[in-house]
């Protein structure tokens, strides 16, 4: 019996994400991730560099889509980007975490009705 | 009966340049309820897909040494994409049904704005263990009975009470190949978040 390919992927990714097993932030799946100008150092990993390549400066993306366009298993992604964040190498936009209030929850439905 | 047309095939389609909050909903069902037929058809970009590793440890009875067994496998974790104005962007998660994916539910579940839970009416009774969830997590849900073809058609009253839903939780139908029909079970969602919630001060 072999093991499924995606679990020896993440291990890999902990292992080279130096052995964590956490992300160093509380990173939502559906934050949104930008890169900045910072250059990235010599010894970022292949994981790291990958999703340094796909981010932009501009236009974000959010945690789940570098996940799936990385191929990592989200909580590896969600670790590899906590770490870059850490070395403000990718930043958010804005706050991260937005929370449920009357106005963000008109902003919802409005949006959903004229996409109808 | 249109799905969303996929922006790019297989690129990456980035969000524009004036998207900078995010926020998401979740896409809840048992095991073949149509949820990721749901998040594809309504999605504006070509829904992706992660794969999550899970471990889980279970009392090997096979086991010589009596040691715990451990077994890893691996739960598909769809989402779809919706910009809904210039600044903001929703994010939709078809969430796994079976209890063993506990931990990813919680983690979907944090910060979410609430949950669509799918039904099929031939199998409403799997429905319970979802429902139980999210009403533990305190996480405000509507109901939709998917429409299958072959599926006898139950009047919403007699799913209501087989259900045993609430006097004020939302229960609608859709069918999730068809986008508008789908978006419309999202604002009847949304519609309940928003009328639940006292406008802010
Ligand atoms: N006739 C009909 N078939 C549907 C409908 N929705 C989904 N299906 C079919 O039902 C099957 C299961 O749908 P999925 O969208 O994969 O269901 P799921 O909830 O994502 O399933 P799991 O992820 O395996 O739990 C697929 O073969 C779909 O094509 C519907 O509204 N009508
Ligand atoms: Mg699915």
């Amino acid at each position: 019996m072999t093991r499924p390919r995606r679990v020896r992927d993440l291990v890999r990714a902990y292992v080279r994400t130096g052995g964590l097993t956490r992300p160093s932030r509380d990173l939502d799946l559906s934050a949104l991730v930008r890169s900045t100008t910072a250059a990235a150092p010599v010894e970022a990993s292949g994981e790291e560099r990958r999703v340094l390549a796909l981010c932009s400066r501009q236009r974000a993306l959010s945690v789940a889509e570098i996940a799936a366009h990385v191929d990592l298993p989200p909580s590896a992604a969600r670790i590899v980007i906590a770490r870059l964040m850490d070395h403000g190498l990718l930043t958010t936009p804005t706050h991260p975490h937005i929370t449920a209030s009357h106005d963000l929850l008109k902003e919802v439905l409005d949006g959903l009705r004229a996409l109808v | 009966m249109d799905c969303a047309p996929s922006s790019e095939q297989g690129g990456v389609t980035y969000l524009s340049d004036t998207v900078t909050r995010s926020t998401k909903l979740l896409i809840a069902g048992h095991f073949s309820v149509g949820k990721t037929t749901f998040v594809d058809c309504v999605s504006e970009v070509e829904p992706l897909r992660t794969e999550e590793a899970m471990t889980q440890v279970s009392a090997g009875v096979d086991d010589v040494a009596g040691l715990p067994h451990k077994t890893h496998t691996t739960v598909a974790l769809d989402f779809g994409r919706l910009t809904l104005n210039e600044e903001l962007v929703l994010y939709l998660f078809g969430t796994p049904g079976q209890p063993r994916f506990l931990p990813l539910w919680h983690d979907l579940a944090k910060g979410a704005l609430g949950a669509l839970v799918l039904v099929d009416t031939r199998r409403l009774t799997e429905s319970d263990p979802i429902l139980a969830l999210l009403e533990e997590q305190g996480l405000p849900y509507a109901v939709a009975v998917n429409q299958f073809d072959r599926a006898h058609r139950h009047p919403l009253d007699a799913v209501r009470e087989a259900l045993d839903l609430a006097d004020d939780t939302p229960l609608t139908s859709c069918d999730a190949r068809d986008r508008t029909s789908s978006l419309h079970a999202l604002i009847t969602l949304v519609r309940f978040l928003f009328n639940r919630m006292e406008p802010t001060p």
